[in-house]
């Protein structure tokens, strides 16, 4: 083979080190985290632990001193390994089910079965949101009165701190009439009750990034465009189906990554003041009563990881979808 | 300002006139005063012309074709299509479109978006793939119907762009700088094939251009336009026969024409900034 073909890196070489140029910055960046929240864990605990010492008269190393901080039962800030060897026994190392009363229903000793309690209404309200966003968007794209007059209380219902009005709506919505025949005539049980004013509250955080990225969407067609469904004789219905709708998707796309994310933490914010017993808000709120710091870590943990998640999702979803209409690879 | 329409139609011969314009006047309201964008424009488009509409920026040459289209309403004077007013010329679907812009939407194929108008219209879904290969066939795209726009060069989306504004079967086509964002050789090459289309389908086309060579070479009619106010100044019939080839524009007939165009625009003071 000629010199200048040898010279060439094979493909596989060019592969390995496209990869290996992603893994690097990444893996340097986790270590960096890792290692400034050790440092930061040594830090914070070393009082409570040097406060022991001198109590009790006992003789540490250094290094004796170090491993301590790392070990405390309800430390100040916990060390990695404490938060990930906790979500480990609260997963891995648990039932899903437990028998209760001669029933099998879910552990609440399990964080899986608190990640379920917060994932459902965080669906249920992501669904009632972007349904809500994107009709609200049309409106407001094909009324001028509906432009004048939502966008505002759009915007207004987003200033108001959502810690204020979740107790409210928990109150009027479990105290709905309508509610409570449904689950005194058994078409609802009592823990879907629950549900509805946490799924309400995601809705209300995350039907916001809907409207404005829709509405951005809808209005993406240029002048051009709608001119010439004008010279086609084109029906509103046709152009919106045809052209507005289609050309808001990647929009859509967008603000449903936004909205998601606000979704959960909706959920996990009406989990807070209404006494929830399961969910990750109300395994932080428990966590804090008791000062289970470790408990409250990977309850945020958990949060993060449901939301990366569905993100996730949501672009494997957006990947495909876009890919089918034609969008270059 | 606004004549009587029977006094227009009196004018006219129906079975030839496809295009009557009278007296045109349209002034837009904006935020810095009104702006007369065309004034007293009178011009008569007979059936099978290749009619140019050629000026510098602002004379109103898109304006009119706009106002043919009825995608601008006129403020005074009266315009006929097919003898009825713009809109509903329109809607007995009197003419296509091409913009400058080929305007394909990206998330539909060269077929689908061929289609669109003729879902929009209503054709039954084994009449949309008999005119969609036919008019791919008429533009030399077959084979590509089923690519998305990206995958085609600037210039055969713009023929895909024309074949959608032929797929309905108007009679005349409305073409608002179509090749102007092509290079020169590729806009070459589409006024010939533009050429042929017309010699084939026999429609009635307005074309809108800058370029003197282009409207010389294409037109049976050109029709030089000035700005502030838009108005004609002149309107040239060209004599050149109507089979083309590209070098027909070094003969002196060809020359005579594209001067005379020259001093159309020179005379509407449109040399003067």
């Amino acid at each position: 083979m000629s010199a200048v073909a040898d010279m060439a890196p094979s493909r596989g070489a060019r592969a390995f080190g496209a990869v290996s140029g992603a893994v690097l910055p990444v893996l340097t960046v986790v270590l960096a985290i890792v290692a400034i929240w050790y440092a930061a864990s040594v830090m914070m605990n070393r009082a409570w632990t040097l406060d022991q010492i001198q109590r009790q008269d006992l003789e540490m190393t250094t290094m004796e001193i170090v491993a301590a901080t790392m070990t405390q039962e309800r430390p100040v800030l916990p060390a990695p390994h404490q938060v990930f060897a906790e979500i480990w026994n609260t997963t891995v190392g648990e039932p899903v089910m437990r028998e209760r009363r001669g029933e099998m229903q879910g552990n609440p000793r399990n964080l899986l079965f608190h990640a379920y309690h917060t994932l459902w209404p965080t669906l249920l309200g992501f669904l009632i949101g972007t349904f809500l966003g994107i009709l609200l968007a049309v409106g407001i794209v094909h009324s001028r009165a509906m432009d004048m007059s939502v966008m505002p209380w759009a915007i207004a219902s987003q200033t108001i701190p959502i810690l204020a009005i979740a107790p409210i709506i928990v109150v009027v919505v479990s105290n709905l009439p309508a509610l409570n025949n449904a689950v005194s005539a058994g078409i609802i049980s009592e823990d879907t009750k629950l549900l509805v004013p946490k799924a309400l509250i995601s809705a209300y955080l995350s039907f916001f990034p809907v409207v404005v990225g829709m509405v951005a969407g809808l209005r993406s067609p240029r002048v051009m465009d709608l001119d010439l469904m004008r010279t086609w004789s084109a029906s509103r219905g046709q152009t919106f189906w045809k052209l507005r709708l289609p050309a808001s998707v990647p929009f859509l796309f967008t603000s449903l990554k936004v909205s998601i994310a606000a979704a959960l933490v909706g959920t996990i914010v009406a989990e807070l003041p209404t006494g929830a017993r399961f969910g990750l808000g109300a395994r932080l709120l428990t966590g804090s009563y008791y000062g289970q710091t470790i408990q409250i870590w990977s309850a945020l943990f958990m949060a993060a990881i449901c939301a990366a998640a569905l993100v996730i999702l949501l672009g494997v979803l957006e990947k495909f979808t876009l890919k089918r209409m034609g969008a270059q690879a | 300002m606004v004549q009587p329409a029977a006094s227009v139609h009196s004018n006219i011969a129906p079975q030839v006139s496809v295009i009557v314009a009278q007296d045109l006047d349209l002034t837009f309201q904006t935020a810095d005063g009104p702006v007369q964008a065309l004034r007293d424009v009178s011009l008569t488009i007979n059936k099978g012309e290749f009619v140019s509409f050629i000026g510098p920026s602002g004379c109103g040459k898109t304006t009119l074709l706009r106002v043919i289209a009825a995608l601008e309403h006129p403020t005074g004077g009266s315009i006929t299509v097919n003898g009825m007013t713009p809109d509903e010329a329109r809607r007995n679907r009197a003419y296509g479109y091409v913009f400058q812009a080929a305007g394909l939407y990206p998330w539909r194929t060269i077929e689908q978006n061929i289609k669109l108008p003729l879902e929009i219209m209503g054709f039954d879904r084994a009449e949309q793939e008999k005119r969609v290969s036919n008019v791919l066939q008429l533009v030399d795209l077959e084979g590509f119907g089923k690519r998305f726009p990206w995958q085609l060069s600037g210039g055969m989306q713009q023929r895909a762009s024309i074949a959608r504004a032929l797929a309905f079967d108007a009679d005349i086509l409305l073409m608002d700088e179509p090749f102007g964002a092509l290079d020169e050789i590729v806009r070459d090459h589409l006024n010939e094939q533009l050429l042929k289309l017309w010699a084939r389908t026999e429609k009635t086309i307005g074309f809108v251009t800058h370029s003197i060579p282009e409207a010389v070479y294409l037109s049976t009619k050109i029709v030089v336009m000035s700005p502030r106010p838009g108005r004609i100044t002149d309107i040239i019939e060209s004599d050149l026969p109507r089979d083309r080839p590209l070098d027909i524009r070094d003969t002196p007939e060809f020359l005579a024409i594209a001067h005379r165009v020259r001093e159309g625009l020179r005379a509407g003071h449109a040399y003067d900034d």
